[in-house]
């Protein structure tokens, strides 16, 4: 009989002004009793909306039948089918625009809560005592995977299974790229990612950490001198963008990507931890996506009073409705329709404050989202010892300045089709180094796609 | 891990070591850098590279104890690994179609400041060094340098050491002397690189400057050692880490240098602390 309850079971979450001053995760998890209350509100559609909007495809009513039943082995068998990093996916996936915005039982009432099942389910099978993994036979073929991010991990995983041998090389000195150096502690914990980078390894998939593509060794001399046959380029966006205001290079003024990889991969907010930060007393995170939100709910915890400066409304906030909730439950401000102009400095060369002009929505621009529009001589001045300029990333040109023959876009995108082939034989591209900057689960799935054109290939070599 | 293969003090404060890291070695050239971790739970420092063997697969670099962990640094030994070690990173020094330089070092500077003297030097091209250090105490590589230039200036703030005075003065009395330059090189303090570029935009002889500002990951990911060349933001890890001198904005790039001072003094003092601790 399926629970025909119109809303969903809540998730326990930390409340939010005790959470708002640790790094621990926010959200705690179904029980076993949630998962299966919640689970028997999925009517087990036979056309699997949910699923058309899942850009891995997971079999999502399946999967929750199993939950359903108790069966949690079963489910998870169900979602690693199609997904290679569950635990990940069902923390950080935009389920709302996806496979919950399908849900017929969000016709009338909220739909099944599959991202908190999946999370369920990917935690339930991680606490159980660790199954002797079995290790594919290797088909002695060798192939190489650029960066530790979403879409390496997963290619990486899928060409293990299919018994290659796949090395992954990381510039940085820790895998899970933007897991690791990007997303907080609090809503993703390192240990989850390292404990889906050991399966891989146990999966026989090689790291190389330290390892810079494009100054350490070359694209070309992977293949020609080091015997790989293909190679996945998954190397993100990491490039971070600035204004080109004045001020901008004044000190307390970050990027996004700098606050948030001295804390996440440098652990600077604990105790005796031998990097710096300065969040200062009250910070200013400039730009409204899901980074911004992730630096601004950083920065409170670090002691700062934290305003969100954003030239849309509220309506046009591209980060994750959740997010913007959890930061405004956490006390943080937002400052809509106002836009930087000038960050004024003392006489030290800190920042001072933010001076911005305030802004109105116009038509729709190109996005299709209302443009914002300056009010003539409406400015503000907000006082703020840090400011984040979070309004974006590119992908990183390392690769593609010391790679002959491979073709990008103007604005740096790797250019690859369907199957993630670029323009040079046997190298294959995905993730954020193709999109730019977009989600996990994206990135993980162009890193499937690559695989399965890669076994093609290098097996019809 | 890197094992330190070799490590010698060249003065009281500036520890020198060969570290055994083949992928480096093989693709280091002069003006690069490396970024190491000491531990697991270290912090991420950027070294330039002083010099590279990749017969033996080893890349040597000089560090001045400034902080915490190059006071760590300067306490492992022979035998001990760096937990992490990556690069070469930056780009190289372009000595291509150079006929006649001026390299200008100070202090510790000096050591990353010779890989280039001596790779122009095997070109063939006419290298002047100018070295400069506070005192006698803190000379480094004066051996070195003289056999890797056709002139050798020493120059020391209190006189101890080559002739009193500062790199300035050595430089400009040698362009004054008739010296013609088609280029300066130079590395050392932020505010000694600021008064080369000064005196040789009067001169207009070509000046790059080399700098290492704090940064991260040494990939451009970060943003934290951005700087500003010519009005606009260029990063040091990607961009450079040499400049053109006369374009960069060193009062900007001194603020910025400041930005954890006292972080890092702190942390050191700690550092300092927890050895002396272990000693007794």
């Amino acid at each position: 009989m399926p629970n025909m309850s119109l809303v969903r079971n809540e998730m326990p979450v930390q409340a939010p002004d005790v959470r708002n001053k640790n790094f621990s995760e926010v959200a705690l998890g179904y029980t076993e009793e949630q998962a299966i209350d919640e689970a028997k509100r999925c009517l087990n559609c036979k056309n699997k909306p949910c699923s058309t909007g899942c850009p891995v495809q997971i079999d999502i009513p399946a999967f929750i039948a199993k939950v359903a039943e108790g069966d949690f082995a079963g489910a998870y068998k169900v979602i690693t089918q199609s997904s290679s990093l569950p635990a990940v996916c069902g923390r950080v996936c935009p389920q709302e625009t996806q496979c919950e915005s399908k849900c017929v039982r969000g016709i009338k009432g909220e739909p099944v809560a599959i991202g908190r099942l999946e999370r369920f389910v990917a935690d339930w099978h991680n606490a159980q005592p660790a199954a002797a993994v079995e290790v594919p036979a290797k088909n002695g073929h060798k192939a190489a995977v650029i960066g530790s991010g979403p879409s390496g991990l997963a290619c990486a995983g899928d060409l293990a299974k299919k018994g290659y041998d796949v090395t992954v090389f990381e510039a940085l000195h820790v895998a899970g790229g933007v897991l690791s150096y990007g997303i907080p502690e609090f809503r993703l914990p390192k240990s989850i990612v390292q404990k889906e980078i050991e399966g891989l390894k146990a999966l026989g998939v090689k790291i190389e950490t330290n390892t810079v593509v494009g100054k350490t060794v070359s694209v070309d001399e992977l293949m020609q001198d080091e015997g790989f046959e293909s190679v996945f380029i998954g190397s993100g966006a990491g490039l971070p963008r600035f204004m080109n205001i004045p001020g901008e290079n004044l000190n307390g003024v970050y990027s996004a990507n700098e606050f948030l990889t001295r804390i996440n991969l440098m652990k600077a907010y604990k105790e005796g931890s031998s990097t710096p930060i300065k969040a200062g007393t009250k910070a200013v995170i400039v730009g409204g996506g899901n980074v911004a939100m992730d630096a601004a709910r950083c920065a409170k915890r670090l002691g700062a009073e934290v305003y969100i400066v954003y030239r849309r409304t509220e309506a046009e906030l591209p980060a994750r409705a959740e997010e913007v909730e959890h930061a405004k439950e956490e006390g943080i401000i937002f400052k809509f329709l106002t836009n930087p102009v000038e960050i004024e400095s003392t006489d030290k060369g800190w920042v001072k404050s933010i001076k911005c002009q305030q802004m109105e929505l116009s038509e729709p621009d190109a996005s299709g989202r209302a443009k914002p529009v300056p009010i003539e001589g409406a400015f503000i001045d907000i006082e703020a010892d840090c400011v984040i300029m979070s309004i974006g990333t590119s992908p990183n040109p390392l690769i593609k300045s010391t790679t002959a023959g491979l073709d990008t876009q103007k604005w740096g995108g790797i250019i690859a089709d369907e199957d993630g082939l670029t323009s040079k034989e046997g190298v294959y591209a995905g993730g954020d180094a193709v999109t730019g900057a977009a989600t996990v689960i994206l990135a993980m799935g162009a890193g499937k796609k690559a695989a399965a054109a890669m076994d093609k290939y290098m097996q019809s070599k | 891990m890197y094992e330190i293969l070799e490590k010698r003090f060249l003065n009281p404060t500036v520890v020198l070591m060969r570290i055994n890291a083949p992928k480096v070695a093989a693709k280091a050239e002069p003006g690069q850098f490396i970024i190491l971790r000491t531990d697991s739970e270290g912090e991420r420092i950027p070294l330039t590279i002083a010099d590279y063997d990749r017969a033996s697969g080893s890349v040597t670099i000089i560090a001045q104890v400034v902080g915490a962990t190059t006071e760590k640094l300067a306490h492992m030994n022979e035998g001990d690994s760096l937990h992490d070690f990556v690069g070469p990173l930056g780009r190289a020094t372009e000595t291509e179609g150079l006929k006649k330089v001026a390299v200008v070092g100070g202090g510790v500077g000096c050591a990353i400041a010779y890989p280039v003297t001596k790779k122009l030097h095997e070109l063939g091209c006419e290298v002047h060094a100018i070295c400069g250090f506070r005192n006698k105490d803190l000379v480094i590589l004066e051996d070195e340098f003289k056999a890797a230039s056709s002139k050798y200036v020493l120059m020391s703030d209190d006189g101890t050491a080559g002739e009193k005075g500062l790199v300035t003065d050595a430089l400009k009395k040698l362009i004054d002397g008739g010296e013609k330059y088609d280029r300066v090189i130079t590395i050392g303090p932020l505010i000694m690189m600021k008064f080369v570029c000064q005196l040789t935009k009067q001169y207009e002889i070509p000046t790059v400057a080399s700098m290492n500002p704090i940064m991260i990951d040494g990939t451009g990911m970060c943003g934290g050692c951005r700087l500003t060349v010519g009005g606009q933001t260029k990063f040091a890890c990607v961009d450079g880490p040499e400049f053109d001198g006369h374009l960069i904005d060193f009062d900007e790039a001194m603020a910025r240098g400041a930005m954890y001072r006292d972080f890092e003094r702190h942390a050191h003092e700690e550092t300092c602390n927890l050895f002396s601790k272990e000693v007794k």
